[in-house]
């Protein structure tokens, strides 16, 4: 085909793609795998909750809470076959037996229809002591009720460890399918188990970083489709776009500021690869760095004061910090002779970033207090890393069976998960603010 | 459209060399096989078929798109993380070079890429500058610059998708687009 018959074809799917892009349009879903660190947990036991008679709930709300608890590395969900008696009220709990049994906690819940949907309670005990630590009533669509589940994980989640959970977050994702002219690329959001996957831009082009704004309504990320690269930033709920960057030459790294009101990028259109920041509101455009070397992945601290950038203006790629407004750069990673694509912690203390040791790319946690670097990965191609908005957890890309998956590591230690799909390769995830 | 079978061809250019008042030259070389049963002349029993020749020679939008032709090379090849421009691609950017600027009408693209390794942001950077690199030298050589878009795929469009150095080199290239 000529370069044009190309064109012709990669517009055309692009436009298929996009048309009525006010539906997502529902994906394979993410196969999710622990692999591994889960001696350290806690044992909880989350009874199967009781149903009203005639009652068919969607969802099994018991499997996805233990599901979503089991993720954090934090806890150990007791399988339902070992359990000796399945209480769903107060009154038919035995403390002694679910003592005996190992358990610290115990959770039972309720299912109660509520007009077209379902109202679903719970408690959460302490064995030990044979208290109540919380009890609450959620009201739940039918098409609501894994978010439900997922709420209810977080709540215990929080109520245990004081940190507020993540498993009502989403994350967003790139795939692809095919190779060449025949490549179908998307940008998808999931549950943050890889459950009700979506797609909300399809293309014959490459799409790339995903960027959730704070409030997490909108996505920012690079697409080339029509055969340039641009900076787009779309609305989840209407699926409608807005084109915010089409320069000559590199548009990309999107990054919005804490507030949501600006928009951090990487623009060569005035020569080398530079950091500029837009206003949204405005539209006015300006340029933060200026250096005849790469600066490119810029990502705001999270009082929105500094950016933190990659530059290889000492000679190799490393991570720089400098005043949002502008201003002198200084170096902030240590060692290696490969740092980059570094993002702030949600608690602004250490940033997460790919790291290159003895030629293999690694995601390293860098403490910015005590200047010391953790590997959270053993790959050798990995990337993308990105944080839980709690700040447990990084979520990254990494290459599985000669696949592009995900997997998501626990930044204290002794949690890890994989995310895959049945074929293709999935890439740059991005995990979600809290939703509100 | 088939091709004839390649001993045909004697035969052809004999019933051809006899029979031209009858237009065989002329048949146009995409005429359906609807005559290939057309008794010719008179001569009893016999039954003969003509056809033109098929045109061998492809049509191209451009000679870059023609193996024999120099413009065909179209890719340079770059190190690791280098966009350094390695002195037996020089000849390739100047022939490129020549030619655009004898035909100030003609543009291209030149697309830069990257080996998977490392970030892809800072890839897209890299591919950007092996791009910019290769601007610069056909710009020396005469091309002017409103000829020349630049445009930086990184490591998202492989030329090969595999995992280890023999895929790698060929990924990190800049195209010459047309």
């Amino acid at each position: 085909m000529s370069r044009h018959q190309r064109l012709l074809f990669s517009l055309l799917a692009v436009v298929l793609a996009l048309t009525g892009t006010g539906t997502a349009i529902a994906a394979p879903r993410l196969n999710i795998e622990i692999t591994g660190g889960i001696e350290a947990a806690q044992p909880i036991a989350i009874v199967p909750f009781g149903v009203s008679e005639g009652l068919i709930p969607p969802v099994d709300v018991a499997s996805v809470v233990s599901a979503d608890l089991a993720r954090t590395g934090k806890f150990k969900p007791m399988p339902t076959r070992d359990m000796l008696d399945m209480p769903t009220s107060r009154e038919a709990v035995d403390f002694r037996d679910w003592s005996l049994l190992g358990m610290n906690n115990l959770v039972i819940g309720q299912i109660e229809p509520d007009g077209t949907g379902f109202r679903v309670s719970f408690s959460l005990y302490d064995v030990f002591r044979g208290e109540e630590l919380t009890s609450e009533t959620l009201v739940s669509s039918k098409s609501g009720m894994r978010h439900t589940a997922h709420r209810i994980a977080d709540l215990i989640y929080e109520k245990l460890t004081g940190q507020r959970g993540v498993a009502a977050t989403r994350i967003a994702y790139v795939t692809s399918s095919g190779s060449g002219d025949s490549q179908t690329v998307t940008l998808r959001v999931s549950d943050s188990d890889g459950d009700q996957p979506q797609t909300i831009v399809s293309s014959s082009e490459p799409i790339m970083s995903p960027a959730w704004s704070p409030d997490g309504r909108r996505i920012a990320y690079v697409s080339f489709e029509n055969r340039r690269a641009a900076i787009y930033v779309q609305e989840l709920g209407s699926g409608r776009r807005d084109l915010v960057a089409s320069y000559p030459g590199i548009n990309g790294s999107p990054a919005f500021s804490p507030d949501g009101r600006r928009l951090a990028m990487t623009l060569s259109k005035d020569g080398s690869p530079d950091i500029y920041v837009l206003d949204l509101t405005s539209r006015q455009l300006s340029r933060v760095t200026d250096h005849f070397a790469i600066d490119t992945e810029p990502s705001w601290s999270p009082d929105g004061q500094h950016l933190i950038f990659t530059s290889n203006r000492g000679g190799s790629p490393q991570i720089y910090r400098m005043p949002a407004s502008g201003g002198p750069a200084e170096r902030i990673s240590v060692e290696g002779d490969y740092n980059a694509r570094a993002s702030y912690a949600p608690d602004g203390r250490s940033i997460a970033m790919v790291t290159r040791i003895n030629g293999e790319f690694r995601i390293g946690v860098l403490d910015l207090e005590r200047r010391l670097t953790r590997l959270l990965s053993s790959g050798n191609l990995d990337e993308s890393p990105s944080f839980a908005p709690n700040g447990s957890m990084v979520i990254y890309a990494t290459i599985h069976g000669g696949r592009g998956v995900l997997a998501a590591a626990s930044v204290a230690g002794g949690g890890n998960q994989r995310l895959s799909q049945d074929s293709g390769q999935v890439r740059e995830p991005a995990w979600s603010p809290f939703m509100q | 459209m088939p091709r004839f079978p390649s001993k045909l061809f004697p035969l052809l250019a004999i019933l051809c060399a006899g029979l031209t008042a009858a237009g065989c030259a002329s048949t146009p070389p995409d005429a359906p096989q609807a005559n290939a049963n057309a008794t010719i002349g008179s001569l009893p029993g016999s039954q003969t078929s003509t056809a033109g020749l098929e045109s061998t020679r492809p049509t191209y939008a451009g000679p870059w798109e023609d193996p024999t032709n120099a413009l065909y090379k179209r890719t340079i090849y770059f190190d690791y993380d280098s966009s350094e421009i390695k002195p037996e691609y020089v000849v390739v950017m100047r022939t490129h070079a020549a030619y655009l600027g004898s035909k100030a009408g003609t543009k291209v693209t030149l697309e830069g890429h990257t080996d998977e390794r490392g970030t892809r942001e800072f890839n897209l950077a890299l591919g950007d500058q092996r791009a910019e690199a290769v601007r610069r030298v056909m710009i020396a050589d005469g091309v002017r610059p409103e000829q020349i878009a630049t445009l930086s795929y990184g490591e998202e469009r492989p030329a090969d998708p595999g995992h280890g150095e023999p895929s790698w080199r060929l990924n990190r290239r800049v195209v010459i687009q047309y």
